[in-house]
């Protein structure tokens, strides 16, 4: 109940207008690192449009997921420049040490990992973005030891 | 703060600009030297001075964090004006001796200056060869000014080319200038921009629009990122001439999901200037005028770089691109006249205002005036944002500009143009860059990223990548793209795996025809480009590949192998450990790799103390 009235108020700040379902996606979406479903049915309501089309953006836009999302997005950049610099080794290296593959979450939710096409940080090749920290000319190694580290941080809290 | 009626305006221009104190300390907050740690820079440069002079003030300097200085290579950066004094490399522990020595003592801290190739240190960023063959117009307060105040940005003459449109011309006069400066739209086609906004001022409808595009998708390019982060009210002083010009009350500026600090300053600025009469009803006084601009975010969608797919997405629809007979300046947001543009195209308007349409039409090259920015990203010995006349050759910005090739390795070819662009051979470097000689070349001036690359580069495997990064990025909407790009990828997977055959060559460069001609927007009729031009420049690596199963850069995994050099190999065990396959051998001290159990993953080459494990090509 808590959830639909939370969704509600949220969906309820951009009126009627359904320019702004993308818009009150994203809010929705940083909130609980997912869409939850009935805030589909909230959405088409208040803007006055069908289920399938709010669906249909949520499907279509990477920023947007129907699965949530775990506690730290881990972003590894698949940009030319990171490309060219080796970034797909760096993504193995990652998904070895999380045991998942890229665009899933790990099985205790806290990280999800995804490839990204170019962060717009392309003198720092290649690039890993974890939580908001870019970690610029990344290595196989400095991952390791960044993930390592990021876990017994957040241990001893 | 009161809105400001014109007249008004012009004093507190006048205000600001006397008032503004030159002796300033620049510290970078570019998103290279934010991550290598240059807030805490300035943050140290706050504490050595005792914080006495209150937040923001070293001694009697202005201290500020400011956007990209553009040579992010040797970040974090701090500019000392007016002197113009470029320390590179700047740690927190530096901070004191700055302080005390350059901003109290004014002198030079030695050791702190770049250095160039040959060791000769250079005190003035303006003397430093990456910036001497540089001219900022869309640049040209981005590392200068504070993105996060309008005083600052006034102070620089900010906001007087809006002014002096508003009070000395007409929105026909406007548009006459902008046509007069032959400004071409940089978001990559190049389509006149005066002539989008006369069609636009002309185009029958209820309500006009003004968009600007900061959906900077293009891997490899960040130009716009910089722009709107570093200098944002640049973009809105554009906008807001646009808006004149075309008569439009609304605007949009159209920013992706993954620069959420450029969302911020954006709403910011639009907030402050707002507040000061610059945007909003009755602009600096004039019944009338009225100009609404706010900021929306995309969704992570490559496609929506695509001007009539971005339209959709502000609707709130799928950003899948409408058929192209109908232009935006006509038919666009809303179905209504809507001006379109990139950001740094709107960001060079304000100059164009205040010099004077002959003055840009001088700069640049016959068809293509004035300067275009660069992200110089890859291989090259500096790396980072350019701008530079129109019309300079290739070998110039990547050899003078960018300082050459790293590592003392050869230029093998430049990317341009981004995923619809295409790669240039070292025959084209004398090429003069500019919208026409580019596309002439079979690749494109696109937004303006330029990927430097050496012979450790697999040309094969450039292609295969933007093919990926297609495949996955493409709408769906029409066949020629979706399918075309699917295809396509699984020939590349084959011919990198050392599957393909000699017909594949005939059928890609069909296929790739096919999607020129046959697709809906200009990202699929251009998506075969790199496939196109790497064929063109580089088809002995393709027939390498295919042949004999070979790739001469090393690159293509399945056509490599990890080879130890016994020379080199002190048998130290470090790659043993870290060999997930386990598939290193020792026999009486001498390690071997196992080609069959190895699966290329590089992890020994990594770890390896003495650079023994190298991955060579043509080994089979």
């Amino acid at each position: 109940m808590k959830e639909l009235t939370e969704l509600r108020s949220i969906v309820d700040k951009y009126g009627e207008n359904p320019e702004y379902i993308l818009e009150a996606l994203h809010d929705i979406q940083s909130r609980y690192r997912h869409v939850p479903e009935p805030a589909l049915d909230i959405i088409a309501e208040r803007m006055k449009v069908k289920k399938s089309r709010v669906f249909s953006l949520v499907s279509f836009y990477k920023a947007l997921s129907f699965e949530p999302q775990g506690e730290k997005n881990i972003r590894v950049c698949m940009g030319t420049a990171c490309h060219l610099k080796g970034a797909s080794q760096v993504k193995e290296e990652i998904e070895a040490v999380l045991d998942v593959a890229a665009g899933e979450t790990t099985a205790d939710g806290r990280y999800s990992l995804h490839e990204v096409n170019c962060v717009g940080a392309c003198s720092m090749a290649p690039v890993v973005i974890i939580g908001d920290s870019y970690e610029g000319q990344a290595t196989r190694d400095r991952v390791r030891t960044l993930l390592d580290n990021d876990g017994s941080e957040e241990e001893s809290r | 703060m009161t809105r400001l009626h014109l007249k008004d305006f012009w004093r507190y221009s006048k205000q600001q600009m006397e008032k503004r104190n030159e002796q300033r300390v620049l510290v970078c907050g570019g998103p290279g030297c934010l991550a290598r740690g240059s807030q805490a820079v300035y943050e140290a440069l706050l504490d050595a001075s005792g914080r006495v002079g209150g937040t923001g003030t070293v001694v009697e300097h202005a201290a500020h964090m400011v956007g990209c200085h553009g040579l992010c290579d040797q970040g974090p950066l701090v500019i000392i004006e007016p002197q113009g004094t470029f320390y590179t490399h700047v740690n927190p522990e530096m901070a004191p001796r700055i302080y005390h020595e350059t901003l109290r003592g004014g002198r030079v801290v030695e050791d702190f200056l770049y250095s160039s190739g040959t060791g000769r240190r250079i005190a003035r960023y303006a003397d430093i060869p990456f910036y001497q063959r540089q001219q900022k117009i869309a640049l040209r307060n981005v590392g200068a000014v504070d993105p996060e105040d309008i005083n600052d940005y006034v102070a620089l003459g900010g906001y007087r080319a809006a002014a002096k449109a508003l009070e000395d011309l007409s929105p026909e006069d406007v548009i006459g200038w902008v046509k007069d400066s032959q400004l071409r739209g940089r978001g990559g086609a190049g389509f006149p921009t005066g002539r989008k906004w006369e069609v636009c001022a002309q185009a029958p409808g209820e309500n006009r629009y003004v968009i600007a595009n900061g959906d900077e998708g293009d891997p490899g390019a960040f130009m716009d990122r910089t722009i709107m982060e570093g200098d944002p009210h640049s973009l809105l002083e554009g906008m807001m001439i646009g808006a004149y010009a075309v008569g439009a009350s609304e605007g949009f500026i159209y920013v992706r999901e993954e620069y959420p600090l450029a969302v911020e300053r954006l709403k910011g600025a639009i907030g402050q200037a707002e507040s000061l009469g610059l945007l909003g009803d009755d602009i600096l006084g004039i019944p009338g005028f009225c100009f609404n601009l706010s900021v929306r975010r995309g969704g992570g969608a490559f496609v929506c770089g695509e001007a009539t797919a971005l339209i959709n997405s502000l609707e709130g629809r799928l950003g899948e691109p409408r058929g192209s007979y109908v232009v935006p300046a006509v038919r666009g947001y809303n179905q209504q006249p809507t001006a379109l543009n990139n950001v740094e195209t709107f960001c060079v308007i304000p100059e164009i205002i205040n010099k004077g349409p002959a003055w840009f039409a001088a700069i640049g090259s016959e068809a293509s005036r004035g300067t275009k920015t660069f992200s110089l990203v890859g291989r090259a010995v500096h790396i980072g944002l350019i701008e530079v006349p129109m019309g300079m050759s290739l070998r110039e910005i990547i050899y003078d500009v960018g300082g050459g090739i790293e590592d003392g390795r050869t230029f093998k070819a430049v990317q341009t143009g981004g995923p619809s662009g295409g790669c240039l051979s070292a025959e084209y470097l004398d090429l003069p860059v500019d919208f026409d000689a580019l596309e002439e070349a079979g690749s494109m001036m696109g937004s303006g990223g330029l990927i430097v690359m050496d012979e450790t580069t697999c040309m094969v495997d450039v292609a295969r990548y933007f093919l990926s990064f297609l495949r996955d990025e493409s709408c769906g909407q029409c066949v020629p793209c979706r399918e075309g790009l699917f295809q396509l990828t699984a020939i590349f997977d084959r011919i990198v795996s050392g599957e393909g055959q000699e017909s594949d060559l005939a059928a890609v460069e069909e296929l790739a025809v096919a999607m020129q001609e046959g697709s809906l927007c200009g990202l699929g009729q251009s998506a075969s480009n790199p496939v196109l031009s790497t064929l063109r420049h580089f088809r002995g690596e393709y027939t390498a590949h295919i042949r004999e199963k070979c790739c001469p850069a090393g690159v293509c995994r399945a056509l490599t192998a990890y080879v130890i050099d016994v020379e080199r190999c002190r048998a130290c065990g470090r790659c043993l450990e870290v060999c997930p396959p386990q598939c290193i051998a020792v026999s009486q001290g001498v390690y071997t790799i196992d080609r069959e159990a190895c699966t290329r993953c590089g992890a020994c080459s990594a770890a390896c103390p003495f650079a023994a494990i190298s991955r060579e090509g043509c080994v089979q």
